[in-house]
């Protein structure tokens, strides 16, 4: 049996809903982090998969949207991080149902 | 050298943006004299980047320069030209309302920075027409905001910045997984690519397609704030320094229009999906509009029910873009329809917004009980907020009324009038909280006699925003005439 398109599909997938599972159910909002970040490389294997198996004028685009995702996805973890620790001064907690000065 | 002056009014506001952070540090090395002004030297300096920005635009406009730059991933159309009014014009406004509440802060220049960078991304949102160059400019503008959201620091800020964070990075890995199924369906990232492979798809590959459109439809509409994904919207827009979520509320809001527009209509518009997607978009209109009025009548702070009337509003710009691919499609009038009610909303809600933050600069509460007598205490303020008041129910002789009769309009032609039905009972429960809270300026006692004072900076962002909305609402065509040569690039 080859690994095929397929295969990398559906542990796209796979790493996908674990991640968004992670998002929505962690209370702590450095997990719900993890989830994202997750949901980010889910997406990044999805892309490199396309990248080597679909016919295209030009396949490496796959890989250069790869390159920016990650790119931006390490910055938006810096701000993320830093509000984290924002809040943690503030609340002394980052649960997030903690967090409940506004209301949902 | 083309590319650059084609996307010269994005590239002035990053200029600028970077000018005011590294040369925030010039302060240090200055006399005492110019440290005192420093605040004010910097709002200068943010609103000459936005004044640039808008006249590079008008230059653009004059020599009418149109076409594509940096290798086809972005376009100057006349599409991209009205959003760069639009949103350089709003970061103006911003910048102006922000000059007062911004003393309280240590860091003004970043402030300013961070404003003028997401109004680059906003800008740039509307010009790209490349899946790569979509994400890094939408990334752009949500960073920026991210930290705009969070940036006074105390309790509810950074509590409504954490928040608005974490849903955006799920929204923006929701968008990315479209964005991939539609790269590994086409082959391409460049969105005429995607439509030629859209045109040339069979049948076996629509449901591929339809996946794809959804999970870009809920990304998008996390930054549009549509129901389902209107979750944040009131906490953040209730924790965000005010002068923030006006510019969310409107700035944002109208990025995710436009960049809707482009990748639904350009390149998803083939009828082969777009029913699909229209019949979609037409529910999530009618829901927006009805839950975002009926929770608005239950709210007592003014923050929350400005945020819950923007979901409303949020649904009835749907109403264009279900117009546009609907079973008998209205592609111009339905995006016509939709830039103008974006343009005149952009006025009607800032002018809100800048009355909310005078007021609160005074009384420190965004309560409406709090409003009572308002009239009283600072007449002009009190009739410039029920004027925006009155547009955003859409009452003549205001801009929104105009607004909402073009949107239906687009609805009826297109065979929705189930939709255009729902869109006009929601105005009429609309009206109950709006004058709700022009009641409560002009009819309840005062609780205190004090009047509250209008700074020069928001008396004239203030003036801009009603001119600008009475202005429309009485002589509407030659904004209609702009959103239709705008649309007229979808043809």
């Amino acid at each position: 049996m080859s690994v095929g398109l397929e295969h990398f599909l559906v542990l796209g997938a796979v790493l996908f809903a674990i991640g968004i599972y992670l998002a929505l159910t962690k209370r702590n909002a450095v997990a719900v982090l993890m989830g994202i970040e997750l949901m980010f490389n889910a997406v990044n294997v999805t892309f490199v998969a396309f990248s080597r198996f679909v016919e295209s004028a030009s396949p490496l685009t796959g890989h250069v949207f790869v390159v920016f995702i990650i790119t931006v996805a390490a910055a938006e973890a810096a701000v993320a991080l830093a509000l984290a620790v924002l809040v943690y001064r503030n609340r002394e907690t980052i649960n997030i149902d903690e967090i409940n000065l506004l209301k949902w | 050298m083309d590319s650059v002056n084609r996307l010269g009014p994005e590239l002035i506001l990053l200029a600028m943006a970077g000018i005011l952070v590294l040369g925030d540090i010039a302060f240090l090395v200055t006399g005492e004299r110019l440290l005192q002004r420093k605040r004010a030297v910097l709002a200068a300096a943010a609103l000459a980047g936005t004044a640039g920005s808008l006249v590079w635009s008008g230059l653009l406009v004059a020599t009418d320069t149109t076409g594509e730059a940096f290798s086809g991933t972005m376009t100057v159309d006349k599409f991209t030209l009205f959003f760069n009014f639009l949103f350089a014009g709003t970061a103006a406004i911003v910048i102006l309302a922000s000059v007062d509440y911004i003393k309280r802060s240590r860091f003004p220049a970043e402030y300013y920075g961070l404003v003028l960078a997401s109004a680059a991304g906003l800008m740039l949102l509307a010009s790209t027409i490349d899946l790569i160059a979509i994400f890094v400019a939408l990334e752009l503008t949500s960073i920026s905001l991210y930290i705009l959201v969070g940036f006074v620091k105390d309790q509810r800020s950074s509590e409504a910045g954490l928040k608005y964070l974490l849903l955006g990075a799920i929204s923006s890995a929701v968008t990315l997984y479209g964005m991939a199924f539609l790269f590994g369906l086409s082959g391409s990232t460049g969105l005429g690519e995607i439509a030629d492979a859209v045109a040339a798809a069979d049948e076996g590959e629509r449901a591929a397609y339809v996946l794809a459109a959804v999970f870009l439809a809920a990304g998008l509409g996390f930054k549009m704030a549509v129901v389902p994904f209107q979750m944040w919207v009131p906490d953040v827009y209730h924790g965000a320094p005010t002068p923030v979520t006006a510019y969310l509320s409107v700035g944002s809001k109208a990025a995710g229009f436009a960049v809707a527009l482009r990748i639904f209509v350009e390149a998803l518009g083939d009828g082969f999906i777009a029913s699909d997607w229209a019949n979609m978009f037409a529910v999530i209109a009618a829901v927006s509009m009805t839950l975002g009025n009926v929770v608005a009548l239950a709210q007592t702070n003014i923050k929350r029910l400005l945020a819950y009337s923007s979901i409303a509003q949020a649904g009835n710009f749907l109403i264009g873009l279900a117009a546009v691919a609907a079973n008998d499609p209205q592609v111009m009038l339905g995006t016509s329809s939709v830039m103008f009610f974006l343009a005149t909303y952009a006025f009607t809600n800032l002018g809100a917004f800048i009355a909310v933050i005078a007021i609160s600069n005074k009384i420190e509460s965004d309560e409406i009980d709090d409003y009572a007598g308002m009239a009283r205490r600072s007449p002009l303020l009190a009739l410039g907020l029920t004027l925006c008041l009155v547009s955003l129910t859409g009452i003549p002789p205001t801009a929104g009324f105009i607004a909402k009769v073009y949107i239906f309009n687009a609805a009826v032609q297109a065979d929705l009038v189930w939709l255009a039905v729902v869109g006009v009972l929601n105005s009429v429960l609309s009206v109950y909280y709006y004058l709700r809270v022009v009641l409560n300026m002009y009819t309840r006692e005062p609780l205190s006699e004090e009047a509250i004072p209008l700074s020069p900076a928001l008396g004239f962002a203030m003036a801009t925003a009603t001119v600008g909305l009475l202005v429309v609402g009485i002589f509407p065509f030659p904004l209609i005439e702009a959103s239709e040569a705008a649309a007229a690039v979808f043809g």
